[in-house]
């Protein structure tokens, strides 16, 4: 980018501005595998455009492909793409989701840390790429919750049989979403809330 | 059909016991933490501003002329409040980046940063209700 024309530097559309009385944020990650409806997830609920920020790392050189054919890259930049909620006034929420390599998601310093929760997006049809995720989200102690993408030609697996196979505690909740659809993300993230209040209210949060 | 099956993991089991600097031994099958690259760095190398991705950014003062055109970028961007990812994005830089300009920023007093509200070991219930009633608008 050239800074010597900083005036040019598209800013946000007067109706993406937050109001000056705008105090406070907080946020929750989408977490799941490539392909899993992570971003169209944040789209289908953010009152903004959904934007893209970046950290760029270093990466020992080691096989990895973020999915556009480049193996050996030195550096690695991990895009989140995300979307905002104005909850009030004063308090706004932020969604983080992720099209890159979910490894890399958990060496972003603060990413996780100070998150409200996290929604486990899952497709029955790849189940085993979001088993990587889950673990390092209970590893870290981030509360979170887990949603079904129902593609129409995946498998579909009772509650049940999805917690066993999730090795889930009967707490978290399961829930078929379709991220399309504003109502369905929105009641994910009601999911999720009410889960983190439930554990609010047993004071279990750890 | 079944589905595979994965096995729970604790919380706490992946942290070494005191991390070393330069990342702990890589296990077995693991590789050690990429480092993160420091593209624009402030002179000297001095400490980073507590800034998460969420933080509220505002301008207090128009760029002044001594203001480096990121500065200033920034600056104009956040004449109302705006999110640290939101500058970022619009600025096309990196988090990392960002988190550097406005350590300057903040230590020369051209911004206000408002902290985000974090989780805490109890969730503020009060907190996650303005939330839910929030989404229930949607």
């Amino acid at each position: 980018m050239d800074f010597k024309n900083s005036d040019t530097i598209p800013g946000p559309r007067t109706e993406d501005r937050l109001p000056h009385t705008a105090e406070a944020a907080v946020k929750i990650v989408i977490v799941g595998g490539f392909g899993v409806g992570k971003t169209t997830m944040v789209g289908s609920v953010s009152e903004i455009r959904p934007l893209t920020t970046e950290e760029t790392m270093t990466q020992a050189g080691i096989g990895v492909d973020d999915n556009y054919g480049s193996p050996s890259k030195t550096a690695t930049t991990v895009a989140m793409d995300f979307g905002r909620i104005s909850i009030t006034d004063e308090l706004v929420l932020y969604l983080f989701g992720t099209p890159g390599q979910e490894r890399f998601w958990f060496l972003w310093n603060g990413l996780f840390e100070g998150a409200l929760g996290a929604v486990v997006l899952v497709d029955t049809r790849r189940l085993e790429v979001s088993f990587d995720v889950m673990g390092r989200l209970e590893e870290r102690g981030v509360p979170f919750v887990v949603a079904v993408n129902t593609f129409p030609d995946a498998p579909r697996y009772p509650v049940a049989e999805l917690r066993t196979a999730l090795d889930l505690p009967e707490e978290i909740p399961i829930l078929d979403c379709d991220v399309r659809r504003r109502a369905s993300s929105r009641d994910v993230l009601m999911t999720l809330m009410r889960f983190l209040h439930s554990l609010a209210m047993k004071g279990a949060l750890t | 059909m079944t589905p595979p099956q994965r096995q729970r993991r604790s919380p706490g089991s992946d942290r070494p016991a005191a991390p070393a600097p330069g990342g702990a031994p890589a296990k077995e099958g693991e590789v050690r933490n990429p480092e993160r690259l420091f593209v624009i760095g402030g002179e000297g190398g001095g400490e980073r501003a507590d800034i998460d991705l969420v933080t509220l950014i505002v301008a207090r003062a128009d760029p002044p002329v001594s203001a480096t055109p990121e500065q200033a970028a920034l600056l104009r961007l956040c004449a109302a409040p705006l999110s640290v990812a939101e500058l970022s994005a619009y600025l096309s830089l990196p988090f990392s980046v960002v988190t550097v300009l406005l350590t300057d920023l903040l230590a020369s007093e051209l911004v206000q940063a408002r902290a985000p509200i974090v989780r805490q070991k109890v969730a503020d219930r009060n907190l996650l209700e303005a939330v839910m009633h929030g989404l229930q608008k949607l």
